[in-house]
């Protein structure tokens, strides 16, 4: 199986406060990597590594390397290493604007500017995101006034319209009710044929039940990954075994 | 009797003791709001009554379109409506773009915490000093050392100056409320950093951009003092060209208004321009409005 993303001793500072250590990892394409560990473990920040969303918090250093695809993402333009690594957050954050304009938003900044073909791409990132049932007759109206499952799949299709080769989820269905959940769940199965999913999570039977792989993490360090299964039957290490059968965390 | 009953029924009594207080606090309270918010609506609306109720009956075509002559023993205010026109747009021209730019700079590119701070404080206490002081800085800086004489070019200037601070706090605390969660999705989707700002982050703090327009328009056409030092007193009629030149003074309607109350103690004259300035006033407010939902969608 080829990787897409490899980290090689990736470290990363808060200031003084040293989050990730020596992260070495490959994360296969066309599958879900779910990352597991308790909070502040350094999970999100991983995450947030990949696109360079740490970059724009004040005081972060980071030291190692990121590979997208063989190449480093630090050389890339950070605008476009974005179009390529997608993001949705833990709180769905639709723009305050049509379902439309939302979903042509990152085309448009890719300089698609002909009806015809927003069209096409929006149609398409709906339909993707298993909502374009739901939303076709309301193109044109705001998008705040959807609910939460629906918003929050729609920041997928956002997401999908610039067509990215990784999609990240920063804990994206944690605030999300176990209908919506579950919706979003099925959605990501079907993505992952075309798409690399990489997923924080707090839900352990969410990573077990949709993630082929999976990382878990501990207080800025990856503890141990591999195969879902094995993680969740046979874990080598006895942290992993503590966290995943609950005695912490 | 039992214990628990006695202590339950002091409970009791305590609580219908307390609600009783409650409800009389409660309506003294209320009494004391509705009493405020009609105070001020009776305040406004006698003004307001008595400003139209004097300056009505004055406001005739040949006011509003003749410039005033001593030959000819006329009063006309045209020049000083087109002034106070040209003083609006001349001096947001210069303010809008400065204040909003340093705002979105103070807002989303600085990153120097103590340096916002500074600036912050700086247009605070910049928005408190009285207008006159302007209009003296503003007569020894552009009338003088920039030698544009007295004119309204001077006056707009020295009004830019003066509703900078507005402006930028305003804008500033618009922005403000913007959630981050907007600024992230945008980023996360390859916009770069002035492309989130124009297509997300300003759309959503319009209105509270509009807003600064607003009180900014509400300072010029009321400012008497900062132009009397930098625009003069002139009452001829000036073609646009004119008013962006150096060197051609005028009064605006405000400016006028003290001019025939004090002066000349023309007391209908000064109150028929006040019903002018109050309808001025009023249609810019409008139609800001107007552009600022046309600019959202």
């Amino acid at each position: 199986m080829t990787s897409i993303i490899e980290t090689q001793d990736l470290n990363l500072w808060y200031g003084k406060h040293h989050a990730l250590m020596n992260i070495n990892i490959a994360i296969p394409e066309n599958q879900i990597t779910a990352l597991i560990g308790p909070s502040g473990c350094g999970k999100s920040t991983f995450l947030r590594t990949l696109n360079r969303m740490n970059d724009l918090i004040e005081d972060v250093r980071i030291d190692g390397k990121v590979l997208l695809k063989g190449e480093d993402i630090n050389d890339m333009d950070v605008n476009v290493l974005r179009s390529r690594v997608g993001m949705v957050f833990q709180k769905a954050n639709p723009f305050p604007m049509s379902v439309y304009d939302n979903i042509a938003y990152g085309p448009r900044i890719l300089g698609i500017h002909k009806k015809k073909e927003l069209d096409k791409i929006v149609e398409k990132s709906l339909k993707q995101a298993a909502i374009w049932n739901e939303c076709k007759d309301r193109l044109k109206t705001s998008a705040l006034g959807m609910s939460g499952g629906q918003q929050q799949r729609l920041c997928i299709a956002r997401a999908l319209a610039v067509k990215p080769e990784v999609l990240l989820l920063d804990e994206s269905t944690s605030a999300l009710d176990p209908v919506s959940t579950s919706k979003i769940e099925d959605l990501l199965l079907e993505l992952k044929k075309k798409y690399t999913i990489i997923m924080v999570t707090h839900n352990m039977q969410q990573a077990a039940r949709i993630a082929d792989k999976t990382a878990f993490f501990l207080l800025g360090e990856l503890i141990e990954y591999g195969d879902t299964e094995q993680i969740f039957s046979h874990p080598t290490d006895k942290r992993t075994e503590e966290y995943i059968t609950g005695r912490f965390g | 009797m039992s214990d628990i009953a006695v202590t339950t029924d002091l409970v009791y009594e305590a609580k219908e003791k307390i609600s009783a207080k409650r409800r009389a606090k409660g309506a003294v309270l209320r009494g004391f709001i509705y009493f405020s918010a009609a105070l001020t609506t009776v305040l406004l609306a006698v003004i307001l009554g008595y400003i139209f109720y004097r300056g009505v009956p004055y406001v005739t075509w040949n006011l509003l379109s003749t410039q005033p002559s001593l030959l000819a023993d006329n009063i006309g205010i045209l020049p000083n409506i087109l002034n106070t026109l040209y003083m609006v747009v001349i001096s947001l021209v210069f303010a809008l773009p400065v204040g909003v730019g340093t705002a979105i700079y103070l807002n989303e590119y600085a990153s120097n915490k103590k340096f916002v701070r500074a600036i912050e404080l700086a247009t605070e206490t910049l928005s408190g000093i009285p207008s006159i002081i302007y209009g003296l800085a503003g007569m020894l800086i552009f009338v003088e050392a920039l030698q544009m004489k007295t004119s309204i070019l001077a006056g707009a200037l020295t009004l830019a100056v003066m509703t900078l601070p507005i402006i930028i706090r305003t804008t500033q605390e618009a922005l403000k409320t913007v959630p981050d969660s907007y600024r992230e999705g945008a980023l996360a989707l390859g916009s770069g950093r002035w492309h989130m700002i124009r297509t997300v982050v300003l759309p959503c703090a319009m209105d509270g951009i509009v807003t600064g327009i607003i009180l900014s328009v509400g300072r010029i056409v009321g400012e008497s003092a900062a132009l009397l030092y930098t625009a003069g007193l002139a009452n001829e009629i000036l073609t646009p060209l004119k008013a962006i030149a150096p060197g051609n003074p005028g009064s605006t309607l405000t400016v006028s208004l003290y001019f025939y109350a004090k002066e000349r103690g023309q007391f209908d004259v000064a109150f028929a321009i006040a019903v002018i300035l109050l309808l001025i006033t009023f249609m810019i407010n409008i139609s800001a409005k107007l552009v600022a939902r046309k600019l959202k969608r």
